[in-house]
């Protein structure tokens, strides 16, 4: 049988399901509009209420003010459900310290290497003495330090934090999943260490040598876990869609992690697409589901507002579970691999678009006349930011993936900047925005300096712009020279020299914006700065006032 | 949605049917793949070189898959043809490589066959290719006043040589380079048949 009557019939069969689909779910009702379960997240009398605990008490009130100027005052809310979410997030308060400490640390190691690998492509001959500061292993530094330290660090904190107060309950096992921060940071140091000291496994995001990746994996199943633990000893019935991103995405890295690392398995061509099925898959499963997951929470929070339509996100969540894990082969186009998986991949990385658009009309609906409010609150200035990001980097990637398209953007820096598109302007963004939100409420603390937030901002959402647009603009024209026979491959190197340079200004400003934030954390643990009251006392439990409404 | 069985079931399942796709039908795919009879297992001496070539990150910047001649001009910049996956078939780590910051090297050693050049152009890679933004790597050096017996000196232009003394590979760079050399794909396969 030939590939056209396979595909044919592949198609035929495929509407004939997504037929079948719809019926069923017109007759269990899924089509019609669920507000209850959007509204899961807000106590009773709740909705309308802002809250955004990286505000000073002022400015909490001109949010509060706006907000209600445009759409009504709240009822005021029922302070027993406030209580469960003071318990809820005492339980979790020291796992997420924990967690957060160790990201803001692997932050500030990964952005150094990477500023030092980005300025070493324009100066090739500076600090070229020592092995472990040369380009090949201080970029595997860098790409690990922030994918497992920074990124995953923080994705942990999040879901620890987020899921008792979804679910209601208290954190099960905070113990359990300390020690697994511990086994994990152990891990990441050890691995870093073990790269720059030319220890590796050799593949892209699998550097870290498997015996090192042991501990690794038993890190982030001792936080699988209590997090499985927390769930079944739930309190609501309603599981609302963050705890879906957060609960899948757990279960996600840990299986990726394990096959990927495998030894003694993979070899060959073969290993070349396991390679790019887990490197892309841990952005797509892992750090993407969890910051969606938090913008389905933070965004409505922050806001006072439910999602405008929770069948939407449900949508997005199945799309994404399904076509997301298998866009990975594309990474390999044009290469010796299989035909049907490269075509395969293409294929589900378009897919892609549906739990993207389905994610952005909801945060546009949700977003939908009160954007104004951002200029009150931090936390949605990076949520926004990294929403509107994640659209831009998941349609770049799908068109990317085109044959066409990425005969030309393979193989160049273009590929780079799409991924700092993804993994800075929206992951990252969103787990800054994430932990400026959580932070107060974990040490019972305020931000000691408010405007700190906004150089943050502005570093990192400038940054990032000065990063990937001229870098995509070299990779590009990098690209298209190397596709031109009539032209040295030389000319592709010394063509890209201006823009690489202008990368590194972009990630200085980020590196910059990082020290902001890192240094800004540690005043607030270690309580500096100006004391206010007001704040997200809940070790004063009296001062459920402020807390969480 | 209130049932978590469904949502962990769900999750594995979808996660399931990707790694079938990816990782397992490739593995089925490739496993019984025979070596073409040109490709000769790594010696000792290459495969500690290649081992160097992971420590130091060469894959980052160098790609080992020259692609198909309607898919780029790889065979016409001299390197080499299309691969297929017999030709990994003793490689661990796979050096696929996706980036070509620097040129494919799956057909390096057919193309700069000298040990002299190699050695040189990991010494000072701007000695040879003027414009070159490839890392130097003078650690796999040692600088001395004059050369001892079994000292393998690297001859470089003189504008690079340092003034008054010789520059002497260490055992690293002369497996590097072995394993640069070793880099020869050009014995003839037969096509993969169902390439589209």
């Amino acid at each position: 049988m030939d590939s056209a009557i396979l595909s044919l019939l592949g198609a035929f069969i495929l509407s004939i399901l997504g037929l079948f689909a719809f019926i069923w779910s017109l007759r269990k009702g899924l089509l019609v509009e669920n507000p209850a379960g959007a509204g899961v997240i807000f106590g009773r009398g709740e909705i309308g209420r802002i809250d955004d605990p990286a505000l000073a008490e002022g400015a909490r009130g001109e949010l509060q003010q706006a907000a209600s100027a445009a759409h009504g005052a709240p009822e005021g809310a029922d302070s027993a459900e406030v209580h469960e979410r003071i318990e809820a997030d005492r339980s979790s308060a020291f796992p997420v310290f924990m967690f957060v400490a160790f990201a803001c640390l692997w932050l500030l190691v990964g952005s150094a290497a990477g500023l030092v690998s980005s300025i070493k492509l324009h100066a090739p001959d500076w600090l070229v003495s020592e092995p472990w500061l040369t380009f090949g292993r201080l970029r595997a530094v860098h790409t690990n330090a922030v994918f497992y330290g920074w990124a995953s660090n923080a994705c942990l904190a999040v879901i620890l934090w987020l899921l008792p107060r979804l679910l209601r309950t208290r954190l099960v096992g905070a113990g359990w999943a300390m020690l697994g921060g511990t086994f994990l940071n152990a891990g990441v140091a050890s691995g870093l260490g073990a790269i720059a000291a030319g220890w590796s496994d050799g593949m892209e995001f699998l550097e870290i040598p498997w015996q090192i990746d042991v501990f690794i994996f038993a890190g982030f199943a001792l936080v699988i876990l209590p997090a499985l633990f927390t769930l079944v000893n739930r309190k609501v019935e309603h599981l609302y869609v963050s705890v879906w991103y957060c609960v899948a995405a757990l279960l996600w890295i840990a299986v990726l992690f394990l096959v990927g690392n495998l030894p003694g398995v993979h070899f060959g061509v073969q290993q070349a697409t396991t390679n790019w099925w887990f490197g892309h898959n841990v952005l797509g499963l892992w750090f993407t589901p969890v910051s969606v997951g938090a913008i389905y929470y933070f965004l409505p929070k922050v806001l006072g507002r439910p999602v405008v339509s929770y069948n939407l996100s449900l949508l997005g969540f199945w799309t994404l579970a399904f076509f997301y894990p298998q866009v990975g082969g594309h990474h390999l186009i044009g290469g010796p691999v299989p035909g049907w998986l490269t075509t395969l991949s293409i294929v589900q990385s378009v897919m892609m678009v549906i739990p993207v658009v389905a994610f952005s009309i909801n945060q546009g609906g949700t977003l939908w006349g009160r954007m104004h409010l951002a200029v009150h609150s931090p936390t949605l200035r990076f949520m926004m930011y990294g929403g509107l990001m994640y659209f831009a980097s998941s349609v770049e990637g799908s068109i990317e993936a085109l044959r066409s398209v990425n005969q030309v953007a393979h193989f160049t820096h273009f590929t780079v900047a799409h991924a700092h598109l993804g993994a800075y302007a929206f992951v990252s963004m969103v787990l800054f925005g994430a932990i400026y939100f959580m932070m107060p409420r974990v040490l019972a603390w305020e931000w000691p300096y408010p405007r700190l937030i906004t150089l943050h901002f502005w570093l990192a959402a400038i940054g990032g712009l000065v990063y990937v647009i001229p870098l995509s603009i070299g990779g590009w024209l990098q690209g298209l020279a190397m596709l031109d026979a009539s032209r040295p491959f030389i000319e592709s190197v010394t063509l890209t020299l201006p823009w690489l340079q202008w990368r590194s200004v972009g990630g200085a400003m980020l590196t910059l914006g990082h020290l902001v934030f890192v240094g800004h954390f540690f005043a607030m643990a270690l309580r500096f700065g100006p004391e206010r009251t007001g704040a997200a006392l809940f070790w004063l439990p009296r001062g459920e006032l402020s807390h969480g409404k | 949605m209130e049932n978590e069985i469904k949502l962990t079931a769900g999750a594995v399942a979808s996660l399931g049917i990707a790694t079938a796709a990816l990782v397992v039908l490739p593995y089925v795919q490739v496993r019984d793949i025979a070596p073409p009879a040109g490709l000769k297992p790594y010696t000792e001496q290459q495969a500690r070189g290649r081992q160097l070539y992971v420590s130091n990150g060469c894959v980052y910047c160098h790609s080992q898959q020259p692609r198909d001649r309607n898919f780029g001009p790889d065979f016409e910049r001299g390197w080499g043809r299309a691969s297929v996956p017999a030709d990994y078939v003793y490689d661990r780590p796979h050096l696929l490589g996706t980036m070509r910051t620097g040129p494919d090297l799956f057909n390096i050693g057919a193309r700069q066959p000298s040990e002299d050049w190699h050695l040189g152009h990991l010494y000072q890679p701007r000695a040879y290719v003027e414009e070159s933004n490839m890392p130097a790597y003078p650690f796999l050096f040692v600088q001395k006043d004059a050369a001892e017996d079994g000292d393998r000196v690297v001859a470089l232009p003189p504008a690079y040589a340092p003034p008054g003394k010789v520059v002497v590979a260490t055992r690293e760079a002369l497996d590097l380079v072995r394993y640069l050399q070793s880099l020869v794909h050009t014995y003839p396969v037969v096509p993969a048949a169902d390439r589209p």
